[in-house]
């Protein structure tokens, strides 16, 4: 397991391995908000938990039909189903790749970015904190639905439309925290809830991505 | 006795279906008249809501396909990933669209009934927003269905699918009960809380609410049929290539 | 131990999109053993080939292989272009739970290009690559699928006893090729008397016909 981490991270962060362009891609989607919505600090400061939740969100979605693909079209996928390693485990992995590539970044920038938004202050650590807690979810459920788009042409379109409805839960729980986290509310119930359907994620869709992976491997 | 699970067998099914038809559509379209010239001509209206409560004899039963319709798919699936029956993976295919339609219909009447009543064609409201969840639901059900060729293939996925979509249509339901407390009027239209409504709106409203649920089952017969079909040309052609 | 590390395949089917392709498929192998499979393209080499790495259900038949002794070599290599031969090498070794890559950078002629670039690599060394990896994996069959594509004499030789000390040390391989690889002791199974016949579509879908 701990090779296969190490060799996806080292493809990441090589030439042509797309690292840091869910960052930028989330950088610039935030710069672009205040213009379409006018300047005002107020508008801009209520709406920045919110705005910074959906761009991490969509910027977690560029990356996604990488996960897979690669290693579809050059066979290492069939040699990885043949190896020793249970695919589940594969899958894990896969998502704590990409998770590790993107997730974590974007969870690093979000209060940088949070600060053009005029986000008020104690609100930077709960999105982090809710950012922290979400992102895993994000990845594992991308991970399913790369898994289920691999062996198509162009799935790329169709895997955002699977993957967005299921991102809709966390969505909504991570953004509750920050936006209650900005305005200085309790935020138990949703941090709560949030990481129960993290937790849940993580543990339950490895399995059915594994199985969606040997259905389009045959 | 014969077991229920001959009628896994396409021919059979077909043949059954036939018989069917005729009997579910006509009895569907009687329900369906009484039912909707009932409520809309024969009924008083409401004394808050005056005639726009009459939508109800639309909203209602269509959202009360749109949920069983996908809880119907995800029987087939089930059934389909654990017996391996052709006819239940289609059968599933052939639900979607009529659901999603439901889900559709559903949405439009709940937005034409929130213009007089809230004064807002759309509202975040939990019920509404998860409707909405439901149809991009379907929406990525049907698309995954279109976009695989192999059909064995493509109904080992979009079961998987439907079982994990299910799970998280239920959580989005509660994220979204969370996430806005709502104005929908939930008790005056809810069938466990019948006593909320007066007989004189009840009874036509369960008359449409069988003619729906009839409805759907003649349309998902018929295109489970179409699919058997389109599936067997399909394999026609595959015995065709390889002679 | 012999017999778990036997090979036996009896009355195998298998379909490719859900078409039939070969039927009635039968062979054993023992300890030591190479069979080499001909048929022409498109007859079902590739599907066999996944079917008895695990990839692919079969439809109908039995196969009975070493537990987890499956080494498969497809058309594609699973090699990343972005890393070099020794990394790619040393991962497929450590997937396998093996340590030393040495002797697989020998034997396929890779010591003067492991600190290349797969990227960089002409077709045929990206094939020794490939190749090379069999011997990381320290299974025993060999599931090889047109093994010489782009290979040049001396890389053909070069594999060819690669081949055989494998089969030597108690090794067995299953070779779909076209060219001969100078295993005069493998066994040929001409793939063509299995091909599958229009008739076992009604047995296989009946019902949708």
């Amino acid at each position: 397991m701990n090779a296969l981490l190490i060799r996806d991270l080292r493809l990441a962060v090589r030439a042509g391995g797309g690292f840091g362009l869910g960052l930028s891609f989330f950088l610039i989607l935030v710069a672009l908000i205040p213009f379409g919505v006018g300047p005002e600090t107020e508008l801009l400061a209520r709406i920045a938990p919110g705005i910074l939740w959906v761009g991490a969100l969509l910027s977690c979605l560029l990356s996604l039909d990488r996960i897979f693909a690669l290693d579809y079209e050059d066979g290492s996928l069939d040699l990885l189903a043949t190896a020793p390693l249970p695919l589940e485990a594969v899958v894990a992995v896969k998502a704590l790749v990409h998770w590790l590539t993107t997730g974590v970044p974007l969870t690093l920038a979000a209060p940088v970015l949070g600060v053009l938004l005029n986000l008020p202050w104690p609100g930077h650590l709960w999105l982090m904190a809710s950012l922290a807690l979400g992102t895993p979810a994000l990845s594992m459920i991308g991970a399913f639905g790369a898994a289920l788009t691999v062996g198509l042409k162009r799935g790329g379109l169709l895997l955002s439309l699977l993957v967005l409805p299921l991102y809709v839960p966390t969505l909504i729980f991570g953004a509750e925290v920050a936006r209650r986290g900005a305005a200085g509310m309790a935020l138990e119930t949703p941090l709560l809830v949030l990481a129960g359907v993290s937790l849940a994620t993580l543990a339950l869709l490895p399995f059915a991505a594994a199985a969606v992976l040997r259905v389009n491997l045959r | 006795m014969a077991s229920i699970w001959e009628y896994a067998n396409p021919r059979k099914f077909i043949a059954t279906a036939n018989r069917l038809l005729p009997w579910v559509g006509g009895l569907a379209c009687v329900a369906l008249l009484v039912g909707l010239i009932w409520g809309f001509f024969l009924t008083p209206d409401d004394y808050r809501q005056g005639s726009t409560v009459k939508i109800i004899y639309l909203h209602v039963p269509s959202a009360l396909m749109a949920i069983n319709g996908w809880f119907m798919m995800l029987v087939a699936s089930l059934i389909w990933l654990v017996r391996r029956h052709h006819v239940s993976a289609l059968a599933a295919r052939a639900a979607a669209p009529v659901g999603a339609v439901m889900t559709l219909i559903a949405l439009i009447t709940g937005a034409i009934w929130g213009q007089p009543m809230w004064g807002t064609w759309w509202a975040w409201d939990p019920r509404l927003t998860s409707f909405l969840i439901l149809f991009l639901f379907y929406l990525g059900y049907i698309a995954l269905w279109a976009a695989i060729e192999d059909d064995d293939t493509a109904a080992d996925l979009t079961s998987i699918l439907c079982i994990v979509g299910s799970v998280f249509a239920v959580l989005s339901r509660y994220a979204v009960d969370f996430w806005n407390q709502g104005l929908h009027q939930g008790a005056s239209l809810s069938m466990d809380r019948a006593d909320h409504v007066a007989n004189v709106f009840y009874f036509p409203l369960l008359v449409c609410m069988s003619g729906f649920v009839l409805l759907f089952v003649a349309l998902v017969l018929l295109r489970t049929q179409t699919e058997i079909r389109a599936r067997r040309m399909r394999a026609l052609l595959a015995r065709e290539r390889m002679a | 131990m012999r017999g778990a590390m036997e090979c036996m395949v009896q009355d195998l089917s298998v379909a490719r999109g859900g078409v039939p392709l070969l039927q009635g498929v039968g062979f054993s192998l023992v300890p030591g053993e190479a069979l080499v499979l001909r048929a022409p393209n498109g007859a079902g080499k590739t599907t066999l080939l996944r079917c008895l790495a695990g990839l692919q259900p079969p439809l109908s038949g039995q196969v009975n292989l070493p537990e987890e002794g499956v080494a498969y070599a497809s058309h594609a290599d699973g090699i990343k272009t972005q890393l070099s031969v020794r990394e790619n090498l040393r991962f497929w070794a450590s997937v396998h739970g093996v340590a030393d890559i040495g002797e697989a950078l020998e034997r396929f002629d890779l010591v003067g290009l492991q600190t290349r670039l797969a990227g960089h690599l002409s077709a045929g060394q990206k094939r020794r690559l490939g190749l090379a990896r069999l011997l990381v994996t320290g299974r025993p069959l060999w599931l090889l699928d047109e093994p010489t594509v782009s290979l040049d004499t001396s890389a053909v030789a070069l594999f060819g006893d690669v081949v055989r000390s494998h089969l030597a040390g108690g090794g067995m391989a299953i070779i779909a090729t076209h060219i001969d690889l100078g295993l005069p002791e493998a066994r040929v199974l001409e793939l063509g008397a299995f091909k599958a016949r229009a008739d076992t579509m009604d047995t296989f879908d009946e019902a949708f016909l």
